[in-house]
């Protein structure tokens, strides 16, 4: 690889060793390799009482070696190793048929499809109420003090009430949990839009008043283009708000499916392996989800001639 | 540019006022109390006529010109542009108003910033093009029509906003400081530019300045102007000639006027502050 890649810097193209070292690849790797040499030892050191009874009720005789080797394999650790979450991942994810209710992949879907009906719902809310105020004095005073007060209900308090509510009037599965999606998203969406509709210079709001443009025409021609950058800026903190809403739904619905019901189900029989893989499927969709809207944030304000 | 006659105005005929203000005043209330940013203000601009206001900061030129354009209200006095109300004329997009900054759309390429006044008023798609075109020949910035505002220098790029004033048919151009922010060659450079622009179309121009030099150079009409109360000390006709090269700066007749304008300036000016 590197003696391929070298020709080719001597001819002026960058090769790909020297452009991940100058860029973010090799720093990002480092943490990674550190956060994983932390995670073994952690569970080495918190799954190592477990072990020590074990072999207490064995015949006494025992190595270090088979000490670790012991903390690094149990059935249910307090902290899994690494490898035994990954093994836990790939079975659950390669290993099974994609609609089995075996499958991660399958629970995934499930959430992700509640996550993004909810965060399609919540960022339109968030640019109609920004509208509203940025257009409306009266909106402008009576909403926004409402809109904060309603972020400081602990979500973990409203959610349950959300579901059984909802469930009460017929409506079960994908709607309630996008609802407390929509709830935890348009927050971010408000005020990110607030600002960015606000965003235009005084002299390129009075140069739309010397056209005599109407209010219509300025919105379109002016505030919105100048707010992209800060919707896709909210948009980021509202998709991985929007997943955590996603999955708080599942806790109360227990075996309907999706990651919080995998959680809430790996709690219950102590399969601490089936909790931390659940967790890396939701860390990973969050990550795949923010990656999608910062490559649509590049296309768009490439497209709109952005400086970079 | 008719016959090279005598001196003074570019043409005869213009008795049309274009703008006509009697005992205008505007009062701003502050928390420190009321601010006159204009009182008695009496002027009458012709059909192109080439207007200078100039006076110190504070002295009302900008507000005078923002009256006009209907993005201040008077509080005292009448005016009326094109025989209308500021207000109607702005409805009737009677003026193109050029701003101290640029102000260009950095989403928007160069013709594209030069459209959007045109998109605004509804022209049509092939009378935008050719618009687009005509007036970006006009200010020289022709080949630039795809580059994004932030590829131009300070220059061009308001070069590019005089091109989105004048693309639309408003027969009054108001510009308020459009050069403070460029140094002086580049500065040269665009009042000649400026002059033979006027010339070529005939519009009527009120522009806005602090720089003696660049009045007397432009203007066939210079408005003296002094602060606390803003109001208006001498009006100076120039007897330059419309053929005005850049070294008529050096000539007698121009350090005359100049030298009226500064006496004006110092007579209203306090050096307490």
């Amino acid at each position: 690889m590197i003696a391929i890649a070298a020709p080719s810097t001597a001819i002026g193209r960058t090769g790909i060793w020297t452009r991940m070292s100058h860029g973010t690849t090799v720093p990002v790797l480092i943490v990674v390799a550190a956060i994983i040499v932390i995670w073994y030892a952690a569970s080495v050191w918190l799954n190592s009482a477990w072990q020590f009874q074990v072999f207490a009720r064995g015949d006494g005789d025992w190595t270090w070696g088979e000490f670790v080797a012991g903390t690094f394999s149990q059935d249910r650790p307090l902290l899994p190793a690494p490898h035994q979450v990954a093994v836990e991942l790939w079975n659950t994810v390669v290993g099974q048929n994609v609609t089995s209710r075996r499958s991660l992949v399958y629970h995934a879907w499930i959430t992700l499809s509640a996550t993004l009906l909810g965060f399609a719902m919540g960022t339109g809310l968030g640019i109609l109420l920004a509208v509203l105020i940025v257009h409306n004095r009266a909106m402008d005073r009576s909403l926004l003090p409402w809109i904060i007060a309603s972020q400081t209900i602990p979500i973990l308090a409203i959610a349950p009430m959300v579901v059984v509510v909802l469930a009460s009037i017929g409506m079960t599965g994908l709607v309630p949990k996008a609802l407390i999606s929509t709830y935890l998203s348009f927050f971010p969406v408000v005020v990110g839009m607030v600002k960015g509709f606000r965003s235009p210079d005084q002299i390129q709001l009075d140069l739309m008043r010397t056209y005599n443009a109407s209010s219509n025409q300025t919105f379109w021609k002016l505030r919105f283009p100048a707010s992209l950058p800060y919707l896709f800026t909210s948009m980021k903190v509202g998709v991985a708000a929007s997943l955590v809403g996603a999955i708080v739904g599942e806790l109360p619905t227990g075996a309907a499916g999706g990651l919080g019901s995998r959680l809430l189900a790996g709690s219950y029989y102590g399969q601490t392996v089936q909790i931390w893989s659940a967790l890396l499927m939701a860390a990973a969709l969050s990550a795949m989800l923010i990656l999608a809207i910062t490559v649509a944030q590049r296309v768009v304000l490439a497209r709109m001639g952005a400086n970079a | 540019m008719n016959a090279p006659a005598s001196l003074s105005k570019p043409a005869p005929q213009t008795t049309t006022k274009v703008i006509e203000a009697k005992g205008l005043g505007l009062t701003f209330e502050t928390n420190d109390g009321p601010v006159h940013a204009l009182t008695d203000v009496g002027l009458d601009i012709k059909k192109g006529e080439f207007v200078s206001f100039i006076g110190p900061s504070g002295c009302g030129k900008t507000t005078f010109l923002r009256v006009i354009a209907d993005l201040e209200q008077p509080t005292s006095g009448t005016i009326s542009v094109n025989g209308m109300s500021p207000e109607e004329a702005r409805r009737h997009r009677a003026y193109g108003y050029v701003f101290q900054a640029a102000a260009l759309y950095p989403w928007r390429t160069i013709e594209r910033n030069v459209a959007l006044p045109l998109e605004i008023m509804g022209y049509s798609r092939t009378e935008r093009r050719e618009r687009i075109a005509r007036t970006l020949d006009l200010v020289n910035l022709s080949g630039f029509e795809k580059k994004y505002p932030w590829q131009l220098s300070g220059g061009m790029q308001q070069r590019a906003s005089i091109a989105r004033a004048l693309a639309f048919d408003a027969d009054l151009l108001l510009m308020d400081e459009p050069f403070g922010a460029l140094d002086e060659i580049v500065r040269d450079h665009l009042n000649e530019q400026l002059l033979q622009l006027w010339k070529r179309t005939n519009k009527t121009i009120c522009f806005v300045t602090h720089s003696i030099p660049e009045a007397v150079y432009l203007s066939t009409k210079i408005v003296v102007m002094s602060p606390r109360p803003g109001r208006v000390t001498d009006v100076i006709e120039s007897t330059l000639p419309t053929e005005r090269p850049l070294d008529i700066r050096e000539t007698p007749e121009f350090l005359a006027i100049a030298a009226r304008v500064r006496e004006g300036l110092r007579a209203g000016h306090s050096y307490d502050e």
